[in-house]
């Protein structure tokens, strides 16, 4: 599904992203955990097109085509979807129409026509109870005055929405209270296809209780430093990152 | 700003009005140029009755000793108006039984523009009074109306038909001397629309006019009054689009609305005017007097408009509040691009008690563009209790454009409360990566962060309007980035 060579990225002058590999299987869920500021949102950012960042090495290779080379958007109808770690208001802009002219937009791309408005909203109410979302949220401006774990709710709606092939959670458990948690993981786990892959940036193992991943990766320095099973997880809560840092030198 | 969105503002700004095509309709003119021989001649090719005459005269002669004050944040090229040809009418103006006996040329204008008669007629349930030029060519649905005792048709039409109500009202809310525009227009106005709602009468269908500037170096002064009578209710709708010219045209309206006791009166416009092109070349000057008077107590007026058109647009549709209770409302999303200037705002006079005001004002600009908002809001003495809120927002597209407020606020009860708020924002990076995150191209993006943003003056537009206003604001700004 995605395989990262030699990245390397810098913003302004300072590189976060040294020589960087990663490779993801379809079907494949994996946890990236590492210490703040150490490149995690930048990654996601680099992989869906931010265009912030210098990317003065490397590639990525996407269902065999070269993602760097894509726009913003033809990446998100390809299936690479960002729940942000910071989703943004769009003020006076619906939930509704939003998500409407989401779909339209990659329907269009992928040479569908546009869903008949009664069909768009049993798929929308249909999704909106997947991950129970309230009918009051989903009648709002998207993100407008929404509280930190609504907006996270937000992202996992719209996800659920796209149903993407490469799903990448950006620290979509901050914030999120424990009922809003076990929810969110839940959608999560019912988006799952034998064919679709998701990265979950995480600070801790607590919800990969729920959101069980295959391989767990620990960026660190610039680069993955070390990479297990789910067990790592709980080592990293235990230990902190330190000895990785020891291990890594060693 | 990086260099892709730098590319799609250009786009933007590059972006060419779509409705400019010329029709080949025969115009019947009068040479260009303005005297009292000129003005004589305009009231007698309309038959008027000898006050109308007297009026358009006096109005003239008041002109002549006026000069235009140049106190809005504008650079108005020298205008002459000798110039400009005063009265141009398409020749085939014959009253019309049938959409059938319409000149097909027009109707494929109409066409072109999206505004087919036919569909208007049967589809939509709105009365179109069609107005190219200066004579309107087509009134529907006035058979309906006039059962309802409502007259809806061109103000030439109630000029022959009802001079009794024109007499009584015209120009008493928008006087001869009010403003060096008024009064040219008063000399000179060709036609327009007329509208009266009688005693008790809701309408019961929206009244709409298409206005639309079609012969080369015709100036355009129309002239609409609307009067509803005590109790009465009303929506009208007023919407343009011209076809691109390179000389500029001057185009000087007068709206005067009368609320009697009781009655409402909703005025909403989608103002799409030929721009100039993307070097400032061309486009109309937009020069609007549009008032309304709360005459009788607990009556209403509302503006809404869309201001999207123009070269330059100087309009400040106003409400006098002179009926106890009486309330005036104004809703405004006015976009600039390119060369163009607007500055438009409104005025909220407050002379009755417990009187209300509500202004939203909703300013957009991009490219080298100029946006003012300039408000009045004057409680006179005895205006016990009078509010006023205003909010004035402007949202700038790239860094080479302006947004200015002039809020002025004149006290004159100390029971008066007077809220003003103002913002102005961008269109955040972040917005835009989130919405083409979501697979929506920047432009589509753009359009609906702008939809959301003047969304609560949209929201006040009937149905049919907003839709065209919507993709109005979005075909104006396509693309653009901040
Ligand atoms: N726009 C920017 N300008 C300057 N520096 C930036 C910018 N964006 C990110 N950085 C820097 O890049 C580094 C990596 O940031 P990033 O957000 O990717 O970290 P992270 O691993 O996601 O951290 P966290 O766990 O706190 O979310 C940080 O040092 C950050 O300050
Ligand atoms: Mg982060």
């Amino acid at each position: 599904m995605l395989e990262i060579k030699n990245l390397h990225v810098s913003i302004q002058g300072k590189e976060i992203l040294k020589g960087l590999n990663l490779k993801i299987g379809f079907g494949e869920v994996h946890a990236i955990m590492g210490p703040n500021g150490t490149g995690k949102s930048t990654l996601a950012n680099v992989i869906t097109g931010r265009d912030l960042y210098d990317i003065t090495e490397g590639e990525i290779i996407y269902k065999g085509k070269n993602l760097l080379a894509m726009p913003i958007e033809d990446r998100a109808r390809e299936g690479i979807f960002l729940s942000f770690q910071y989703p943004v208001e769009i003020p006076g802009v619906s939930i509704t129409n939003f998500m409407r002219a989401s779909l339209d937009e990659i329907r269009q791309y992928k040479g569908l026509p546009p869903m008949a408005a009664g069909e768009f909203l049993k798929y929308f109410n249909e999704k909106k109870n997947l991950v129970e979302m309230t009918a009051n949220l989903a009648k709002r401006s998207v993100n407008e005055g929404f509280s930190g774990g609504e907006k996270k709710k937000n992202e996992i709606f719209q996800m659920a929405m796209l149903n993407p092939d490469l799903a990448i959670l950006d620290e979509t458990d901050s914030g999120l209270d424990i009922d809003a948690l076990r929810i969110v993981a839940q959608g999560v786990n019912k988006l799952k296809r034998a064919d679709n892959s998701t990265i979950v940036i995480t600070h801790y193992q607590r919800l990969l209780d729920y959101i069980v991943p295959d391989f767990v990766h620990v960026l660190y320095d610039g680069i993955i430093m070390k990479t297990g099973g789910k067990e790592l997880a709980l080592e990293l809560e235990e230990k902190g990152y330190d000895w990785i840092k020891d291990q890594g030198k060693a | 700003m990086d260099k892709g969105e730098d590319q799609l503002l250009k786009d933007v700004t590059q972006n060419e009005y779509k409705y400019g095509f010329t029709s080949n309709i025969d115009t019947d003119f009068i040479a260009k140029g303005l005297n009292e021989d000129v003005v004589r001649l305009i009231s007698a090719k309309k038959k008027e009755p000898e006050f109308l005459l007297e009026y358009r005269l006096k109005a003239f002669r008041k002109w002549k000793t006026m000069e235009f004050k140049e106190w809005a944040h504008l650079k108005i090229p020298k205008i002459d108006y000798q110039e400009i040809i005063y009265f141009a009418a398409p020749k085939n103006t014959k009253n019309l039984e049938s959409l059938d006996e319409v000149d097909p040329e027009l109707l494929a204008t109409f066409d072109k523009l999206g505004i087919s008669l036919q569909e208007q007629k049967i589809l939509s349930g709105v009365a179109v009074d069609a107005v190219i030029d200066s004579v309107s060519v087509k009134t529907t649905f006035s058979e309906t109306l006039s059962k309802f005792g409502i007259i809806f048709c061109s103000f030439s039409e109630a000029v022959q038909n009802h001079p009794d109500l024109i007499r009584k009202y015209l120009g008493s809310v928008v006087p001869i001397a009010d403003n060096y525009f008024a009064a040219l227009n008063s000399a000179v106005f060709s036609d327009g629309s007329f509208c009266y709602i009688p005693k008790g009468v809701r309408c019961p269908v929206e009244l709409s006019t298409y206005f639309r500037i079609n012969a080369a170096n015709t100036g355009q002064f129309e002239r609409t009054l609307i009067i509803a009578d005590e109790g009465a209710y009303v929506s009208y709708l007023e919407g343009c689009t011209a076809p691109q010219r390179d000389e500029n045209q001057l185009h000087a309206a007068i709206v005067e609305i009368v609320a009697h006791k009781d009655a409402e009166v909703k005025y909403s416009t989608v103002q799409n005017w030929y721009p100039g092109n993307k070097d400032g070349k061309g486009g109309i000057y937009n020069f609007v007097t549009k008032r309304g008077l709360c005459e009788g107590n607990n009556s209403k007026i509302s503006w809404t408009q869309v201001e999207t058109g123009s070269a330059i647009t100087w309009k400040y549709p106003s409400c006098i509040l002179k009926g106890d209770n009486s309330v005036g409302e104004f809703y405004s999303v006015a976009v600039t691009n390119n060369h163009q200037q607007a500055d438009t705002g409104s005025k909220m006079i407050h002379l009755g008690k417990n009187t209300k005001s509500t202004i939203i004002s909703k300013g957009i600009s991009g490219g080298k563009s100029h946006n003012s908002y300039r408000g009045l809001v004057r409680i006179n003495k005895n205006a016990i209790n009078a509010r006023n809120f205003s909010q004035c927002d402007s949202l700038l597209l790239g860094d080479r454009c302006g947004a200015h407020t002039y809020p002025y606020i004149e006290t004159n009860n100390s029971t008066a409360i007077v809220e003003h708020e103002a913002t102005t924002s961008k269109i955040s990076d972040d917005q835009l990566f989130y919405c083409k995150q979501r697979g929506i191209a920047a432009e589509k993006a753009i359009g609906l962060i702008i939809n959301g943003y003047a969304k609560e003056v949209l929201n006040k537009l009937p149905m049919e309007f907003a839709v065209e206003a919507q993709k109005l604001l979005a075909i104006s700004l396509e693309g653009s980035v901040g």
